[in-house]
Formats: structure tokens, sequence, C-alpha cells
């Protein structure tokens, strides 16, 4: 069971990115704030970007391909910090605060 | 060639350093209470998954990582915490609780039910497979294969810079 070292073995980093990606959901639940909303997706990105390089690593043929697929994964996730921070911009402009509970005028 | 002294000691040692600080990191950024905290606990995120990326032999991935992760997103979320001001409101406490509670069993679960189906998996079979993935096979795959969707990413990076500028354009010219 210890024969490969712990850098080379699968579920190590499966495990990683388990615990990031649930570090993310309990941030996006808990947090009251919608650049701590924010924080926590990029945590889910993280974790799922670690995920996909690993079953690239240890299953799969072709290294390249994955990190192909990461890449346009991070820049997925910069076009996605870019829009959401001039929403919050915006959101900070018009209303003067960016908790997600005083931004209420579509509640019917 | 002679192996760097000590080097099965110290390689396991640097792989644990960095899933310490992964760990550490997705911790800050997550349970914090105040926004700057997180910012900072997420660029400690990304600096040990840069170094996972590492250990995934994909050195040009850990690159980008600090590259577009720690030097774009956590700095230009630090630029908008300083122009927002986002204070935690202090307010419904015991709702609050309540709610803490439900989200730590929501991640809790999550975690164990991916960490049971990550731990369940057949072991690989081979490690050294065909293919290099240098960063020269990145760049071939990227200009030959994938060429449609490099094009579409870059499109999608454009309508992104024009609609953050057309989003925090509006509304300038009010007090």
């Amino acid at each position: 069971m210890n024969d490969p070292r712990i850098c080379d073995r699968p579920e190590v980093y499966l495990l990683l990115a388990a615990f990031v990606f649930a570090a993310g959901l309990y941030g996006l639940l808990r947090r009251r704030t919608l650049i701590g909303m924010l924080i926590a997706g990029e945590l889910i990105f993280s974790a799922a970007a670690l995920n996909v390089m690993t079953f690239n690593r240890f299953y799969a043929p072709k290294p390249a391909e994955g990190q192909v697929f990461v890449l346009f994964l991070m820049g997925l996730a910069a076009a996605e910090v870019c829009i959401a921070l001039s929403i919050v911009i915006a959101v900070y402009r018009n209303y003067r605060s960016i908790q997600p509970q005083d931004i209420d005028e579509l509640k019917g | 060639m002679k192996p760097f002294p000590y080097a099965h000691v110290l390689v396991p040692a640097v792989f644990c350093a960095f899933a310490a600080a992964t760990v550490a990191g997705a911790v800050i950024a997550a349970g914090s209470r105040r926004v700057i905290r997180g910012v900072c606990g997420l660029a400690m995120c990304c600096v040990g998954l840069a170094g996972l990326f590492y250990f995934l032999q994909s050195p040009f991935l850990a690159l980008m990582e600090i590259l577009i992760y720690v030097g774009a997103i956590c700095v230009t979320i630090i630029f908008v915490v300083m122009l927002a001001e986002p204070e935690e409101a202090a307010s419904s406490r015991a709702r609050s609780r309540a709610w803490t509670g439900a989200a730590l069993a929501v991640s809790v679960a999550a975690f164990a039910g991916l960490s049971w189906l990550g731990t369940s998996l057949p072991a690989p079979r081979s490690l050294a497979a065909g293919g290099d993935g240098s960063v020269k096979a990145i760049g071939v795959s990227l200009l030959t294969t994938y060429s449609m969707a490099f094009e579409l990413i870059s499109v999608l990076l454009l309508v992104a810079i024009i609609g953050a500028l057309v989003l925090t354009r509006s509304g300038r010219d009010r007090p």
C-alpha cells in the first residue's frame, strides 16, 4: 500500500480537491457579502481544475490535453471574475451596499 | 547520475507543505469573517494549488496558476474590496447560527461523498504513458486541435472586457 510515494497517488489529490470544493460550498452558503461568495466560487473552480489535472495525469493517456483544458478553465474563471466584480461595483454605486439581503427590489 | 541528497525526504516534505497551504488557504478563504482575509486565503490556496500542479508534472500550469489567480484575480478582488468596503452585517445572530450549521452539514456531506468516490477508484495502470506534457506539446495542441476553442475563449475575454467597461461606466456621473 505504501509502495508509491505520497505525491504519486491519485487519492491524495482527489481528497484535496474534495476538501477545497467542500470549503467553497461552505463559503458560498455562509458568506453574507457578494465578494465573499465570489471568492468561494473561485475555490470551487480551483477544485475542478485540480480534479481535471489529477485524472489527466493518472488515468488519461495524453498529458497535454488536460493542461489545455485547465488553461481554458482559468480563462473562463478570469472572465467570470471580471464581469462579477464590475456587477458588484455597479450594485454598490446604486445601493451603497453589497449585502445580498439589501438588494431585494426584484422580490415579488 | 547521482540523485539530490535527501530527495526521498525532501520531496514528500515539499508536497506536504503545498498540500497544507492549499487546505489552510481554503479554510481561511471560506471561514474568515473579514473579506480581505478571505482574499489572502484564496491567494494562499492558489499558491498551494500551483505546487500541486507542479507535482502533477505540469509546471506551465503552475506558473499560469500563480500568474492568473494570485497576480490578476486576487489583486482585482482587493481593488474592489478597497472600492466597495464590504463589511459583514452583525445582525440576525440566531438565524445565522442555524444557517452556518446547515452550510457545514451540506459541505461535510459533499466532502464525504466525494472522498468516498475518490478513494474507491481503481489503481492507475501506468504512469508514464505516451506523449509529454511540455510547453511545446501544449502550444501545438492549442494551435491545431483546439484552435477553435482558443479563438472562442479569446472572443469571450474580449466580450468580458467590453462588458466590464459598459457595466462600470453607467451611473458614473451620479454623485
